[in-house]
């Protein structure tokens, strides 16, 4: 049992894949101005992580060790085949916000990273557990990011308002760089500065460091 | 011509794959530590890019879009559902031919790329390049000037953050922004510069 919690809940906090592992960056950023279409994407990469790794698991013993990526490749893409036909046909406005960023989930690293380092070395059920513990750890640092983005720089949250705005009579002006491209950089560096406080532990070491003197060395 | 520079300038400068649609940002932090590293991806991704952007442009063009096989006698087929496993099968197929002829015929180049031509197969910038060719609709000339100009974005993106970085090996952090923390700030304002080219048109 303890396993099972460890596998789900470590890559949410402890071992996150994007703050810690600097997995899967590539989509996290792009689609987090607004909170709806960061959840839908979350959902879809969860679903994506949990499945491709209990489908890649279940016939490990089978792929040929050389052609194994190229293996792997084609499942994720077909699982994700599915669920980009999913979002078409149930939420095609939000769909078409999310434009490439859904077909990209095959080239995510957190999902062929978890397929590469766990899913083919446990069963199947602890793949499933693991890809979702990794999804839900990148969808809290999406959820995160798209949270401060919509607030701020729009004042509202899934588009209703929270913070009125001046521009209809209210009191906040917002801050128009939150919706810009920058500004996601800023927030996730922010955002490991602010894990890592926390967690010590996962502090990098640089690579040179300046020496402090002490008066007495110099003398 | 001019319009062709024109997609060239908005490709590699205004809508930068890495500094504006977060593409490749994986391998965009993790080799960008030294120049010269930096310098021999960015030039097998140009080149990977310039291939495979023109390449899924025709297999769009001829085998999936709607109607797309009529020259085969079957006009009603759309297979355009099956785009992305195309797509990444041919890009994945496209990074190994390359890998093998630069080494049989380039093997200096293939020595100084080394390990980052596989791992182009997984940038999302390629795969990127190619939907954002389809959902804009490019034609072949279009698509063979967007391929070299967004890889030639990514790739000066990726040389001056590697510069950045070798110079800020120096400098005192902070202990939580050490490594990836203050790559992302400085990221950010990267970013933030390239912004000043939006706008631009000849």
């Amino acid at each position: 049992m303890s396993d099972v919690r460890k596998v789900l809940i470590d890559p949410i906090v402890d071992n996150n894949p994007v703050t810690l592992q600097v997995l899967g960056i590539c989509s996290a950023l792009a689609v987090t101005t607004s909170l709806l279409p960061a959840l839908l994407m979350c959902i879809a990469l969860t679903s994506v992580a949990a499945t491709s790794g209990a489908a890649i698991s279940s016939i490990r013993h089978r792929i040929p060790n050389n052609i194994r990526i190229i293996v792997q490749m084609t499942i994720i893409a077909s699982f994700v085949i599915v669920v980009d036909q999913m979002l078409k046909a149930y939420a095609f406005e939000t769909s078409k916000q999310l434009s490439v960023f859904v077909g990209l989930i095959i080239t995510n690293c957190i999902i062929l990273g978890r397929a590469e380092a766990f899913a083919m070395k446990n069963g199947v059920g602890m793949s499933f557990l693991d890809g979702l513990g990794n999804g839900l750890g990148y969808s809290a640092v999406l959820i995160t990011v798209a949270t401060s983005r919509e607030l701020f720089g729009s004042g509202s949250l899934f588009g209703y308002e929270v913070l009125p705005l001046t521009s209809n009579g209210g009191w906040y002006e917002a801050n128009g760089l939150m919706l810009l491209p920058p500004s996601a950089f800023f927030l996730i560096g922010l955002l490991i500065w602010a894990v890592r406080s926390v967690r010590p532990k996962q502090v990098e070491h640089p690579e040179y460091q300046i020496h402090e003197v002490h008066r007495t060395e110099v003398l | 011509m001019e319009a062709y520079i024109n997609l060239f300038i908005k490709a590699a400068f205004v809508e930068n794959l890495a500094l504006t649609f977060f593409l490749g940002m994986c391998t965009f932090l993790a080799i960008s530590k030294r120049v010269e590293t930096a310098f021999g991806l960015g030039l097998a991704v140009i080149a990977v890019q310039l291939v495979t952007v023109p390449v899924n442009h025709l297999i769009y063009q001829y085998l999936l879009r709607d109607g797309a096989l009529a020259w085969a006698g079957l006009p009603d087929i759309n297979l355009s559902f099956l785009g992305l496993v195309s797509y990444i099968g041919v890009i994945a197929a496209l990074v190994q031919i390359l890998e093998m002829t630069l080494d049989r015929h380039f093997p200096k180049l293939y020595n100084a790329l080394g390990i980052f031509l596989p791992l182009i197969t997984v940038n999302c910038a390629i795969l990127g390049g190619s939907l954002f060719m389809v959902e804009r609709h490019y034609d072949f000339g279009q698509s063979v000037v967007f391929g070299l100009g967004s890889g030639f974005g990514w790739a000066l993106a990726l040389v001056a953050l590697a510069g950045i970085r070798e110079k800020l090996r120096y400098s005192d952090v902070p202990d939580g922004l050490q490594g990836l923390g203050i790559t992302f700030i400085i990221v950010g304002l990267m970013s933030l510069g390239f912004m000043g080219f939006s706008g631009i048109q000849l």
